[in-house]
C-alpha cells in the first residue's frame, strides 16, 4: 500500500490533466483548476524544504570538517546573514520585526537586505556569470581545432556567427556590392540562425517533446518508479 | 618546461589579455554602432503598435547573474511601454526577478520621470511554479497573485482593476535566462490563451527560441543577448549602458577568433613535426 498509493494518486492525477485538456468543462476543468493549486502550494513548501535541506546539508560538512568546510560556512553565515535583516528590516517595501528600519536604511542608503543584493550579491553573481568569457577563450584556443570536415564546417559557421554578432560585422563587409549583399556578414549571420539553425532546433525540440510524452507515460502508468525514492 | 606548467602559463597569458581586451574598450570606448536585425524589430513593433492605456506584462525570468544582457532589455522595454501610454505589470519565475523589476522600474523612472505605482506599473513579483503560475494566471489572475510585493491587495491596486485573466493582457515580454521562463510563456500564454509573447533571452540561448519566430506568431520578435539590447537601444534611439558594451563585447568576440586560429596553427605545426618525424624515422 506504501509503495501503490503514490502510484495510484500519479495515474490518477495524470489521467486528469490530459482529459481536461481534450475536455475542458465541468468537472475536469475544476479538477484541473485544484490540482494545479496544490501544485502551487506544494512547490511553495519545496522552497521551504531547499533552506531546511541547505542548512543540514552544510552543517553537517562543517561539523565533519570535510574538505573545504570552510566554503560551507561562509554559505551558511551568508545565508543567516540575509535572511537576519530580510527579518528584522525588511525588503525596500515590506517592514520587518523592527519596523521600516528608517534610520539604518539612512546610514546606508537603503535597507540592509536591498543593500547587501546590490552591492553584494549582484556583483558576485555577475562576476561569477562573466568567469565564463574566461573560460571559452582558453577552451577556444586550445580545443577548437579542425581535424576533420565536420569540425571544419563548424568552425568556418562559428567564425561567421560570432564575427556577424559583433559591431565589427557591418564594417567588415560593407564594401561588398548590394546585389551580393547576402555575401554581408550580418546577413550570413541571419541566415545560418534562421535556417540550418532553425532546422535542426526544430529537430530537437520535437524529439525532446516526444522525448518528454514518453517519459510522463511512463510515470503516469507506473513504469517509471524513481521519482518514489528508494533507489529503484 | 614541463607541458603542464608550459599550459597553465599559456591559460594565464590568454585570461590577462582577455581581460585587457574586455577593459581598454570599456575605458576607451571604439564608438561602434550596432545595425539592427529583424527579429528585435519586431519585438519593438509588438510595443510600438499596441495602443495606449493597454496592460501589459513584463516577466522578469533571470537574476543578477544575467543582469548585464538582460536588464538593458527590461529598461528599454519599460521605457518604450511608458513612453507608448501601456501600464506594466512585473511579474518574475525566478525568485531574484521580483528586485530586478523594482531595479528597472527606478532606472527608467530616473530618466522618464516620476511615474505612479499601481497606476503605471506594479510589481506583483515572484510566484513559484512556472507554466502552471501561467494557467493559472490564465483562468483567474487574482488567486494567482492576490497581493503584490508590497502587500497590497489586488483589489487596493487600480491598475489591476480591468484584470481578470491573461486574456485581459495586451502582450507579455519575456526576459528570460532559462527554465522556468519564455518557453513557459510561448506555450501557455500564445498557445493556450491568444496572448501575444515576445521574449529576450541569454545570447546563448537565443537560437533554441528561433523555431517559435513562425507563421504562427507563437513569438513575436526575439531579442538575443546584449547585442539585440543593443538594437533596442538604437530604436528608441539611445545609447544605453548595451551599446556601450557592445564595445568590449566586440572585441573579445574578435580576440576568441584569433585564439581559435593561433591554435589551429599550432596544432597544424605539431601535426607536421610529427609527420616529419615519423617519416625520417621510417626513411
Amino acid at each position: 500500500m506504501k509503495s501503490n498509493l503514490p502510484l495510484i494518486l500519479a495515474f490518477v492525477s495524470g489521467l486528469l490533466i490530459i482529459v481536461a485538456a481534450f475536455i475542458p468543462h465541468k468537472p475536469f476543468g475544476m479538477l484541473e483548476e485544484t490540482l494545479t493549486n496544490w501544485f502551487m502550494i506544494i512547490s511553495s513548501f519545496a522552497i521551504l524544504l531547499g533552506q531546511f535541506s541547505l542548512i543540514q546539508v552544510n552543517a553537517n560538512r562543517v561539523a565533519q570538517r570535510s574538505p573545504n568546510w570552510q566554503y560551507y560556512l561562509a554559505g551558511l553565515i551568508s545565508f543567516a546573514v540575509m535572511v537576519s535583516m530580510g527579518l528584522l528590516w525588511g525588503m525596500e517595501k515590506t517592514p520587518g520585526l523592527l519596523g521600516q528600519g528608517e534610520s539604518v536604511a539612512a546610514n546606508l542608503g537603503s535597507k540592509p537586505f536591498d543593500y547587501i543584493f546590490e552591492n553584494i550579491y549582484m556583483p558576485l553573481s555577475a562576476t561569477m556569470f562573466s568567469l565564463l568569457a574566461f573560460y571559452i577563450a582558453s577552451a577556444a584556443y586550445r580545443a577548437f581545432i579542425i581535424r576533420t570536415f565536420e569540425s571544419n564546417l563548424l568552425m568556418i559557421t562559428a567564425v561567421i556567427v560570432m564575427l556577424g554578432r559583433t559591431s565589427f560585422a557591418t564594417a567588415l563587409t560593407s564594401w561588398i556590392p548590394q546585389s551580393l549583399s547576402f555575401l554581408r556578414l550580418p546577413q550570413l549571420t541571419d541566415f545560418i540562425m534562421q535556417y540550418p539553425n532553425t532546422a535542426a532546433q526544430r529537430a530537437i525540440l520535437i524529439s525532446a517533446a516526444l522525448g518528454v510524452v514518453g517519459a510522463s507515460l511512463r510515470i503516469i502508468l507506473g513504469i517509471e518508479r524513481s521519482y518514489l525514492g528508494g533507489g529503484k | 618546461m614541463k607541458a603542464a606548467d608550459r599550459i597553465l602559463i599559456e591559460r594565464r597569458i590568454v585570461f590577462l589579455v582577455l581581460a585587457l581586451a574586455v577593459a581598454l574598450p570599456l575605458i576607451f570606448p571604439l564608438g561602434l554602432k550596432t545595425i539592427g536585425t529583424p527579429l528585435t524589430k519586431k519585438a519593438y513593433d509588438l510595443v510600438d503598435s499596441t495602443p495606449a492605456g493597454s496592460v501589459v506584462i513584463v516577466s522578469f525570468d533571470y537574476d543578477p547573474s544575467t543582469v548585464t544582457e538582460l536588464q538593458p532589455m527590461a529598461q528599454a522595454i519599460i521605457e518604450h511601454a511608458w513612453s507608448k501610454g501601456h501600464k506594466v505589470i512585473a511579474t518574475a519565475m525566478w525568485p531574484q526577478g521580483s528586485q530586478m523589476a523594482d531595479m528597472a522600474f527606478e532606472d527608467v523612472q530616473n530618466k522618464l520621470g516620476s511615474k505612479v505605482y499601481g497606476e503605471d506599473f506594479v510589481n506583483l513579483g515572484y510566484k513559484v511554479g512556472g507554466m502552471v503560475i501561467i494557467q493559472g494566471m490564465g483562468r483567474n489572475f487574482r488567486t494567482v497573485f492576490p497581493k503584490d510585493t508590497s502587500g497590497l491587495d489586488y483589489d487596493e491596486i487600480p491598475l489591476l482593476a480591468t484584470i481578470k485573466s491573461l486574456r485581459d493582457i495586451r502582450y507579455v515580454v519575456s526576459l528570460s535566462a532559462g527554465d522556468p521562463g519564455l518557453k513557459d510563456w510561448i506555450l501557455t500564454a500564445h498557445d493556450k490563451f491568444g496572448v501575444a509573447v515576445a521574449g529576450g533571452t541569454t545570447a546563448v540561448s537565443a537560437p533554441g527560441f528561433l523555431p517559435y519566430v513562425n507563421d504562427q506568431q507563437q513569438l513575436y520578435g526575439l531579442m538575443g543577448g546584449l547585442k539585440a539590447a543593443a538594437e533596442y537601444e538604437l530604436l528608441m534611439g539611445y545609447e544605453g549602458s548595451a551599446s556601450l558594451n557592445m564595445n568590449p563585447q566586440s572585441v573579445a568576440h574578435v580576440l576568441i577568433l584569433v585564439l581559435i586560429a593561433i591554435g589551429n596553427v599550432r596544432a597544424w605545426r605539431k601535426r607536421k613535426t610529427a609527420r616529419n618525424r615519423e617519416e625520417a624515422s621510417n626513411a
